[in-house]
Parts: structure tokens; sequence; C-alpha cells
């Protein structure tokens, strides 16, 4: 299977030549090309999906394929740092769910970015973005992951800052990187414990993406450490993936373009997270299983949290991106309820990565549609929208299915996704699963409250009548919904499963009826509160409840108490004083050798007077005070 | 009376001290270039007269022949040099040569 190289190698040189030659094609070209070649990873991702999965089982798992592998850095026999390709379950769906994604993003941007200046570095930036991404997927070894994971950072810094003359968007590129970087710092030292301690990196030897049990035999000082550096690896995936508190970067992130939004701030990069925790999952399992729960326990909150702000945002791309955080928390919850001791120990594994699965698709395909409405009505403001569903049906059609998918309806792929996941938790603990089946009734109201809001209630003003997107923009969104209509009935276990055995899903009866009144109720809620030009009952509840809701619309100040303890104690108390201590007492010292060495220069400067005769008279002198020495004192 | 040692190093000192002090007092480079070869000449005398009454050999005679050699040369190319400069210049003393100083 050696053809995959091209999937890595294909992004990267297009990366490099429309980086490099991009200004000197016409923007459509250079358009077309992104597309071609990200067309043909996708069918290159297809392929390999295909033949991976016919391939035989080998006691009913299927087996790790590492296509190619080879050393790049060697410190010790055990311990080197390898690049290559490994395919097993997971970087195959993700292989699937990114070229997916990525492909439609790029066609949608066709449309999108039609006239942009800067077409070219876009569709340049594009390429590098999931080049980095696929090599996150197919990593060999962790420190691999890490390098792909900032390489990720890179484009989506890149991508945030696209309109790099606005001051909001360079901004927020800044907050991205340095939030995600700084988590990055925990990732960084967890590898270097993890590697210390267990003496590889490579997940093959670790066990890691092999189940239960498969984890390596670790020796005692190992067992201690490791749900240390498994705790600190976690950091960084929560800064990825914006789980709280390192989520305020994602909801700013929204000042890119849309599509980059759809494809990196929804569909792959965020779940980056979600990935790496589902890659050491057997480590996990075995080794740190109450870091796992501690897992599960920021998820929750984190769902709860971002579901709560989402209700009352204005900006249809942050309610969006709210619910992006609040569903990678379900993600991580459901990765997080796993235990050993329950019956179905790897449902919740299975459930996090086929939701993960879902949520790409039917996210991806909310923010392409939002990106369509803002094309059409230039805002990102809800009041600016209203009754759409008239002059964009297509848009409208396939947000709506999202929109049902995502509140858990079936038969759409988020209902049995989400199913799986409240499943998990609810042979986790019962307040866990009451917990999450209300989260899960807060993203169906606060989804229909943004659908509503869009294509109904009161009809703005517009200064000229909105029209449908162009067919580059619409096909991307059918292909997206029309996934997400049939995703939910892939026999995912089939396919991913904790253990690599066959896992048959069964839809648990309860769970289902409970969940799907849960999603209707919400969902008539919303009807019946925002369905109106006039919404009487939602503005009395705004008016009753104005603390709650003044500080839900500004997300709980978070932001606010990270510019606090920045600006006012980090900068104010620590950064002065060594700023200070830099500036005289550093820079003082050197100043000082400089002044003292030129003051010297200056004294005997003199000496060098340039006259001949000066400097043979010395000479003379000195000859004669030689021959002085010589005679009276030496002999 | 027999000619010694001693009196040619004698001679080869008045010599070497005229031209120490040439070299230092005077101004005019050609003096000084004069002044130059009046203690080369010196040096010569001193190997010509050591060779003669200490060894039986004649080392120190092609020695001074060398010495001889090589101060034409040099005053050769010195004396090219201050052509240049007296016609840069209109001048060859050592006051007026300080443009290459800073």
């Amino acid at each position: 299977m050696e053809y995959t190289l091209f999937i890595m190698l294909l992004p990267v040189l297009m990366f490099l030549f429309l980086g490099l030659a991009g200004h000197k094609l016409r923007p459509a070209v250079a358009g077309i090309l992104g597309c071609c070649s990200l067309g043909i990873v996708a069918i290159l991702s297809y392929y390999a999906a295909w033949q991976y999965f016919s391939m035989p089982r080998v006691n009913g798992i299927y087996q790790p394929v590492t296509v190619f592998n080879f050393e790049w850095l060697h410190f010790t026999d055990k311990l080197h740092i390898d690049l290559g390709i490994l395919l097993d379950p997971i970087s195959v769906m993700m292989l699937v769910v990114i070229s997916t994604v990525s492909l439609m993003v790029h066609i949608y941007s066709m449309g999108y970015m039609h006239g942009e200046k800067g077409f070219q570095r876009y569709y340049a930036f594009l390429s590098l973005f999931t080049f980095s991404m696929l090599g996150l997927v197919v990593a060999t070894n962790i420190f691999q992951m890490y390098l792909f994971w900032e390489l990720v950072g890179v484009s989506s810094y890149l991508l945030i800052g696209f309109y790099y003359s606005k001051p909001s968007a360079i901004a927020a590129s800044k907050k991205a990187f340095i939030v995600t970087r700084f988590a990055d710092l925990g990732f960084l030292i967890g590898i270097l414990v993890f590697g210390y301690f267990v003496g590889s990196f490579n997940f093959e030897t670790v066990g890691a993406g092999t189940g239960f049990g498969g984890a390596a035999l670790l020796g005692d000082a190992a067992r201690v450490m490791v749900p240390l550096a498994l705790g600190l690896m976690f950091i960084g995936g929560a800064g990825k993936s914006a789980m709280f508190p390192l989520h305020i970067w994602l909801p700013d992130a929204m000042e890119g373009p849309t599509p980059v939004s759809a494809l990196i701030h929804a569909a792959t990069m965020v779940v980056a997270g979600v990935y790496l925790v589902a890659r050491m999952f057997p480590l996990f399992i075995d080794y740190a299983p109450e870091v796992l729960h501690l897992i599960a326990y920021v998820g929750v909150f984190t769902a709860f949290f971002a579901a709560a702000i989402a209700c009352v945002q204005t900006d249809i791309k942050r309610v969006l991106a709210f619910s992006t955080i609040s569903q990678i928390a379900f993600m991580m919850v459901a990765v997080g309820v796993c235990t050993a001791a329950t019956a179905h120990e790897g449902l919740g594994y299975m459930a996090s990565m086929f939701h993960l699965f879902t949520h790409a698709m039917f996210k991806a395909c909310l923010f392409l549609g939002a990106g369509a409405i803002i094309h059409a009505v230039h805002s990102n403001e809800m009041s600016h929208m209203g009754g759409l569903r008239k002059y964009m049906p297509i848009t409208h059609i396939t947000f709506l299915i999202c929109c049902l998918s995502i509140a858990g309806i079936p038969p759409f792929s988020g209902f049995f996704s989400k199913d799986e996941i409240l499943t998990a938790c609810l042979e986790f603990s019962p307040v866990v699963y009451w917990i999450m089946s209300i989260i899960a009734g807060m993203t169906a109201f606060y989804m229909f409250r943004l659908y509503y809001g869009i294509f109904w209630g009161k009809e703005a003003r517009h200064e000229h009548t909105p029209h449908e997107a162009p067919a580059n923009m619409t096909v991307p969104l059918i292909v997206l919904a029309a996934i997400t209509c049939v995703a939910g009935f892939i026999p995912f276990g089939h396919f991913v499963s904790s253990n690599g055995e066959t896992y048959d899903i069964h839809l648990n009866t309860t769970v289902a009826t409970i969940s799907t009144c849960i999603a209707v109720v919400a969902i008539l809620l919303a009807t019946f509160m925002y369905r109106k030009a006039e919404q009487p009952v939602a503005d009395m509840l705004g008016k009753k409840l104005r603390g709650l809701h003044t500080a839900a619309y500004h997300r709980f100040y978070i932001d606010e108490i990270y510019q606090f303890i920045t600006h006012r104690i980090i900068f104010r108390c620590i950064s002065t004083p060594i700023a200070w201590f830099d500036r005289h007492v550093v820079d003082g010292f050197f100043n000082f050798l400089a002044w003292s060495s030129q003051e010297g220069s200056w004294s005997i400067r003199n000496l060098q007077s340039g006259r001949v005769q000066q400097y043979a008279y010395a000479f003379f002198i000195g000859v004669i005070a030689l021959v002085l020495i010589l005679l009276f004192v030496v002999i | 009376m027999e000619i010694q040692l001693e009196y040619y190093l004698v001679i080869s000192l008045v010599m070497m001290a005229c031209g120490v002090y040439g070299f230092l007092s005077r101004r005019n480079t050609l003096a000084m270039l004069i002044s130059i070869e009046l203690m080369l000449n010196a040096a010569d005398i001193n190997f010509a007269a050591f060779n003669r009454y200490l060894f039986s050999n004649y080392e120190g005679h092609f020695f001074a022949i060398f010495g001889i050699a090589i101060a034409a040369a040099e005053t050769a190319v010195a004396i090219a040099i201050m052509i240049n400069i007296y016609r840069n210049l209109k001048s060859i003393q050592t006051k007026d040569l300080e443009e290459m100083k800073h």
C-alpha cells in the first residue's frame, strides 16, 4: 500500500507549488489545481480504506499496517524518532474524514473566496493544512504526531489570520496560536516523560491502538509516571480540542474565512485531541483509568458550559463554534467514561470515534451553510437574517438536515452516534448520563434557535435580495447533507472498535427513546420561542434572567479573567520585574563592559600616531633599555 | 701598526649612531632613507669585519653582499614610492604625509 505516501506528498507539493508560483497563476487555475490534487488524495484515501478494510482479519482483528517507517533522529537504540505511515482502523477512518471534508471545502472555496485577494495563497495554506492533518493521523509514533500537531497549529494560525489587514483577525490568530502553543508545552513535557520512562515513542511498541490488554508491560517506575505523562499529553489535547479552560481561542478563530472554520475549526483539527486520547487509549485504560475519568469530567463541564453560551450568542458562527466545543466535549466524555469494569468496555471508544465521524460531516455542512448565508447577506449577525428560507432553498434544506442530525433526531447520523455516547455514559454513571442527556437537549434547543433565527422569524431588510449560492457552493452542501442522512446506518463498530474485534451496535431502546423525546421537546420549545417574528417568551426570559443572560452572552467572562490574569498578575507582578532586571542588570553589565573598553581605547588611541619616527624612537629606547637590563641585571 | 678589529667596530658604531640620529631627527623622507642606508652599511661592515677576524670561511662576506643587494632593491622601491608621493602631494616632508593616517 505504498501509494498512501502520495496521499501525503500531493498536498505538500501543491503547497510548495502554489506558495512559490501561485502569484503567477490565474486564481481560478490555482483553485482548480488545489481541487484536483485533493480529489486525487480523496480517491486514494477511499481506495486505501477499501483495501484496508477488505484485508483478512487475523484473530478477528484488523492488523495495523506500517506502510513505511524510516529513522529520522537517533538517540539510543531504543529511543529514536521515526517518520512513517501507520494504517489502522482509526487512522484510515480519519483519512477518509479529512480528505472528504477537505475536498468539499476546496470545492466550496472556489465559490466562497471568488475574487478575494490572495486566493492562491489561500489554496496553498489549505494544502499545507491538509498535509499536516493527514500526517498527524497516520503518525507511527507520538513524536511524529507532535511535529504534525504543531504544523496544523501553524496552518490554523495562517488561515485564521488570512485577512491580515483586519486587526481582529490578527488578534484572533495570535490568540489561537499562543493558547494552543501553551497547551502544547504540556504535550511536549508529557512526551518526554513518556519517552524517558517507557523507552519508546512508537505506537506499536507501546501497544497504542490495539485495544484492551494491548498496552506494553511497564516497569514499576513507569507505572507511576505514565499516568502523569498521559495527563500532560491530555493538556495538549485539551488545548487543540478547546476543552475548558483552554477553549477561549476557538470562538475567536471564527475570524478566518468560513470554509476554514468548517475544515479546521469544526471537522478536523479540533478533534485531534480526541484522536490523541483514542490513540493512547490502551495505555489510558490499563495504567491511567483515573486520568480517563478526569477527561470525562472535564468534558461534561465543557459540554454544558459551551452549550449554555451557545444558547444566547447572536453571531451565527459563534453559535456554531460553541456548538463545536460542546460536541467535541461529547466525544471526550465518551472516550473518558470507558472503564475496564463495564460490560461493553469499548463502547465509549467506538461511540467517540463514531461521533467524530458523523460530527465532522454535519458540522462541516453547517459551517459551509453558514458561509453561504454570510455570502448572501454579508453579515454574521442573526438580526440581519430571518426569513431566508424563501431565497435559499438548498441551503435551507441542507442546514435543516444537519440541525436535525446534531439534535439527535432519527434517522440522521447524529442520532446514532449520540445515542451510543449516551449509552456509554449510562453504563458509567446515571448522573453523567442524565447531565449529558440534558446537554443534548440544549444542543437541540440552540441549534433550532439558530435555524429559526436564520430561516424564519422576522425578515430583515436587505440591501439587495439574497440569492442562492452558486453551484460550486451548493454541491458540497448537498454531498455532506447526503452523507449525514446515510452515515448513521454504517455498521461503524465493524470497522472501528476499542479492541479491533467486530462490535455490533445495538440501539438501547430506552436511551434512544428518552434522548429523542428530549430532543423533540427542545425543538418544539425552540419552535415556540423563536419561530415567529415577535418573540415574547424569549424576550421575557431574557429580561427575567438578565444577569445570567448577560453573563452567558459575554461567555461567562472567561476571556476577561484571562485578560486579568495575564495583564494584571503575570505581566505586572512577574514580567515587569523580570523586564526591569533584564534592562538594568543584565543589559547594564554588558553596557558597562562596552563602555569601559571604549573609554580605554580612547585613552590609548594617541599612541598610534602614524609617525614612523615616533615608533622608531620608542623602538630604540626599548633596545637600549633591553641592552642595559641584559648587561647590568641579568648578568 | 696592525689594524685591529676594534677599529672597524668603532667606524661601524659611528655610522650606526649617525644613521639612528638622522632617522630620528630628519623630517625629509629622502634624508631618512639615506640614514637607513647608513645603518645598513654599518651592519655590513660588522659582518665583513667579524668574518675576517674571527672565522676562516666566507659566510659573513656573503651576508654583506646580500645586504648590499637588498639595500639597493629596497632603495629602488622607496624612491619609486617617494616619486609618486611627490607627484600627488608636491612634498616629501613627513608632516605633509598624514593623508592615510585616519
